[in-house]
């Protein structure tokens, strides 16, 4: 009887020190979009092996990133839907660019190959407002002379959830068509007037693989990794340009971090010959004021740690790791900015 | 303490005279501090387990106010901006912070009714199987296998269904349909759209496969509490199967049959994953049955994580207690029908 009352209180004590042992280990969560996901799950492997710390990351869309640091359960969020300078201000967060990528057009059709249909912002647009309903419309053949479009309905996949590809989607719709901008408007969750919503990147991917004659958005590491039929774009300059991270990186060249307020900066529809038109860049929220310092250390060292060597594995999946002069910008925003609760700069 | 024991010797048959000494001998022998010791322990084991029980039975209690509680509190900004109007407002604009619960409700609904559609037939002929047609060696392995389809997990449900179910179904049922039932002048405009497989339709399908082990096993025991001699006198004046099935077992058990058709229900209102897969998520309401809709779990699952204005937020909380009452109204109807199935027993 004394000696399993032993055993119990010993197998008790063991059990609190583990799970407290557990907590020490130096791993940083971090939620929100799924747009970076693949990049942020390749860097926390090699992180993980070169440092042995571990980054927690749950792809649950923009929206669900800023809502959890806004309610601090996360040590970052992650959204593509940069937040506004006064909303920043307000909830006492800072935000940084992280990595930039692409959102590209996906279609299911049969005979299509990749990389063949042509495509306007205008007749996305109208194809996203339910205007254009067939895809052997004259909008569309005018542009793919030779192309042999069917007789078909044209099925829209959307978003189902909140999304910053939604949002970078629709911003580019919405600077191309003052008509889109009015009636769907762009934001990380709009009010789709046709369509079939997927949840996540994931989602849409699978529902355009799945319905023929269907047309999707998704970012493009998504493209690569299913082996979808992306289209052509054409971009502010009237070329018809290819979706790859030398044309992200274009689009992006032209970019002017510096003057940007809170680094609030959206890159669609730049300006360059190759420039993709729907290019962005992923952001990472952080709170200014840091409750744990170690911890918000630890981010920043990821990050630091991410700009510095990560850039082969970002380029592997067709992402654009931000260019050396902007991670100044960002190294400096850090130094100014984060402070711990004694208003010491943690960096 | 010995005065009890006296009385209790008293009480003794006079027969057997000798074993009431010796007994009372060996009670003057027993200690009475001792006895008292033990009684008051027991007496306090007793106190405790019922204590303990007794909390555990009101915790769960009290879990159940407090969801509905916070439920309706957190639902309360959304009931004050859009009112009692909400249940039948067709709109869903997140950017505009206006929001009604038509198209969810209504997906709902529709998608249950047509799960309770196609499983009652289905649940009934199974049960009916099993209780009079089926021979006593498959009984058990076919009873069993059909129970298994209930722990199938639900998910697993909607992943089939997204990848294996709706391709077919966009294949070979939906332009079967259509080129049938979609002719027909009134209800033909229910099956008629483009045809992608996703939708309501298929959402209620495999609705139905989920809820057909629940219905058919709740039939199944209520089928089999018929007393015996009720059918065997019907088979006596001459019935066939059909007749004793029509005229003394379902008049018999009806009440017992509606119940297990209210607990699929209940299950189907509530089936999250499975339907979010498949229903197509797009907040519309259409006539057709092809087309993608939404119902109030796969609203919920898709936006509650990114819910960013405190309105948007509360009306996914006020379609949540929504489906909370209807739910319950559900249940509710189907306990009160099997209580009065066991009270019509017990009379019997």
């Amino acid at each position: 009887m004394q000696i399993k009352r032993v055993v119990k209180t010993l197998i008790a004590a063991i059990g609190v020190a583990v799970t407290f042992g557990a907590a020490q280990a130096a791993d940083i969560t971090g939620a929100g979009a799924t747009f970076p996901y693949p990049i942020y799950a390749k860097w926390a492997e090699a992180y993980k092996k070169a440092t042995g710390n571990g980054l927690n990351y749950q792809s649950i869309g923009s929206g669900g990133g800023v809502k959890q640091i806004k309610a601090k359960t996360v040590d970052f969020g992650a959204s593509d839907a940069p937040l506004k300078a006064e909303e920043l201000d307000a909830e006492g967060l800072v935000q940084f660019p992280a990595i930039i990528g692409g959102v590209v057009p996906v279609v299911n059709l049969e005979g299509i190959a990749p990389g063949k249909l042509k495509m306007t912002g205008d007749v996305l647009a109208a194809i996203y407002m339910g205007k254009i309903t067939k895809w052997n419309a004259p909008e569309i053949a005018a542009i793919n002379p030779g192309v042999k479009l069917p007789a078909e309905d044209i099925t829209v996949v959307h978003r189902s959830d909140g999304s910053g590809t939604t949002f970078l989607w629709t911003d580019y719709l919405a600077k191309v068509s003052p008509e889109f901008k009015t009636a769907v408007g762009s934001a990380t969750a709009v009010k789709w007037p046709v369509g079939v919503g997927g949840k996540g990147n994931e989602g849409v991917a699978s529902s355009v693989k799945q319905i023929r004659n269907s047309i999707g958005y998704v970012e493009y590491a998504y493209v690569k990794k299913n082996k979808m039929t992306h289209t052509l774009l054409k971009n502010a300059d009237g070329q018809f340009a290819e979706p790859d991270d030398e044309n992200f990186k274009s689009a992006a060249a032209g970019a002017d971090w510096s003057k940007a307020p809170g680094m609030y900066l959206v890159l669609t529809n730049q300006p360059g010959k190759a420039s993709w038109p729907i290019t962005g860049a992923s952001f990472i929220i952080m709170h200014k004021s840091q409750a744990d310092a170690a911890k918000g250390k630890e981010v920043l060292k990821f990050f630091d740690w991410a700009f510095k060597n990560g850039g082969a594995m970002a380029t592997e999946l067709d992402y654009v790791a931000m260019p050396a002069p902007v991670v100044k910008l960002i190294d400096d925003g850090w130094k100014a900015k984060i402070k711990d609760a004694s208003g010491k700069a943690i960096w | 303490m010995t005065t009890q024991m006296s009385s209790v010797n008293m009480t003794a048959p006079t027969a057997i005279p000798p074993a009431a000494t010796s007994m009372s001998q060996k009670v003057d022998q027993i200690d009475p501090v001792k006895m008292a010791t033990v009684m008051r322990r027991q007496r306090w084991q007793d106190f405790f387990f019922h204590k303990l029980t007794f909390t555990f039975a009101a915790l769960v209690l009290v879990v159940l106010v407090g969801i509905i509680i916070s439920l309706f509190l957190r639902a309360i900004p959304a009931m004050k901006e859009f009112g009692l109007p909400f249940i039948w407002t067709i709109e869903w604009d997140p950017v505009n912070d206006k929001f009604g619960g038509m198209i969810a409700i209504v997906g709902t609904l529709v998608t249950s009714i047509i799960a309770l559609l196609i499983a009652f037939p289905v649940s009934f002929g199974i049960a009916l199987f099993l209780t009079e047609i089926c021979p006593n060696w498959l009984k058990r392995p076919l009873g069993t296998a059909i129970e298994l389809l209930a722990g199938v997990p639900s998910i697993i449900y909607g992943m089939w269904g997204l990848f294996v179910f709706a391709p077919l179904f966009s294949q070979y049922v939906q332009p079967a349909l259509a080129a049938t039932l979609g002719k027909l002048p009134v209800i033909g405009v229910l099956f008629s759209g483009p045809m992608i497989g996703m939708g309501i339709l298929a959402a209620g399908v495999i609705l139905a496969i989920m809820i057909i082990p629940f219905i058919s096993s709740v039939m199944r025991d209520v089928f089999e509490v018929v007393p015996p001699v009720l059918k065997e006198s019907a088979y006596g004046l001459g019935c066939t199967k059909w007749e004793v099935v029509r005229k003394i077992v379902l008049p018999y058990t009806k009440i017992g049959v509606v119940g297990g058709v209210m607990l699929g229900l209940g299950r189907a209102l509530g089936e999250t994953m499975a339907i979010t897969f498949v229903i197509g998520n797009s907040h519309h309401l259409s006539w057709s049955l092809f087309a993608a809709g939404n119902s109030i779990a796969s609203t919920l699952a898709n936006e509650f994580a990114e819910a960013e204005t405190p309105l948007h937020t509360s009306s996914l909380f006020l379609l949540g207690l929504i489906l909370f009452v209807i739910t319950f109204i559900v249940l509710s109807a189907a306990k009160l029908m099997l209580l009065g199935l066991s009270r019509k027993e017990g009379a019997k």
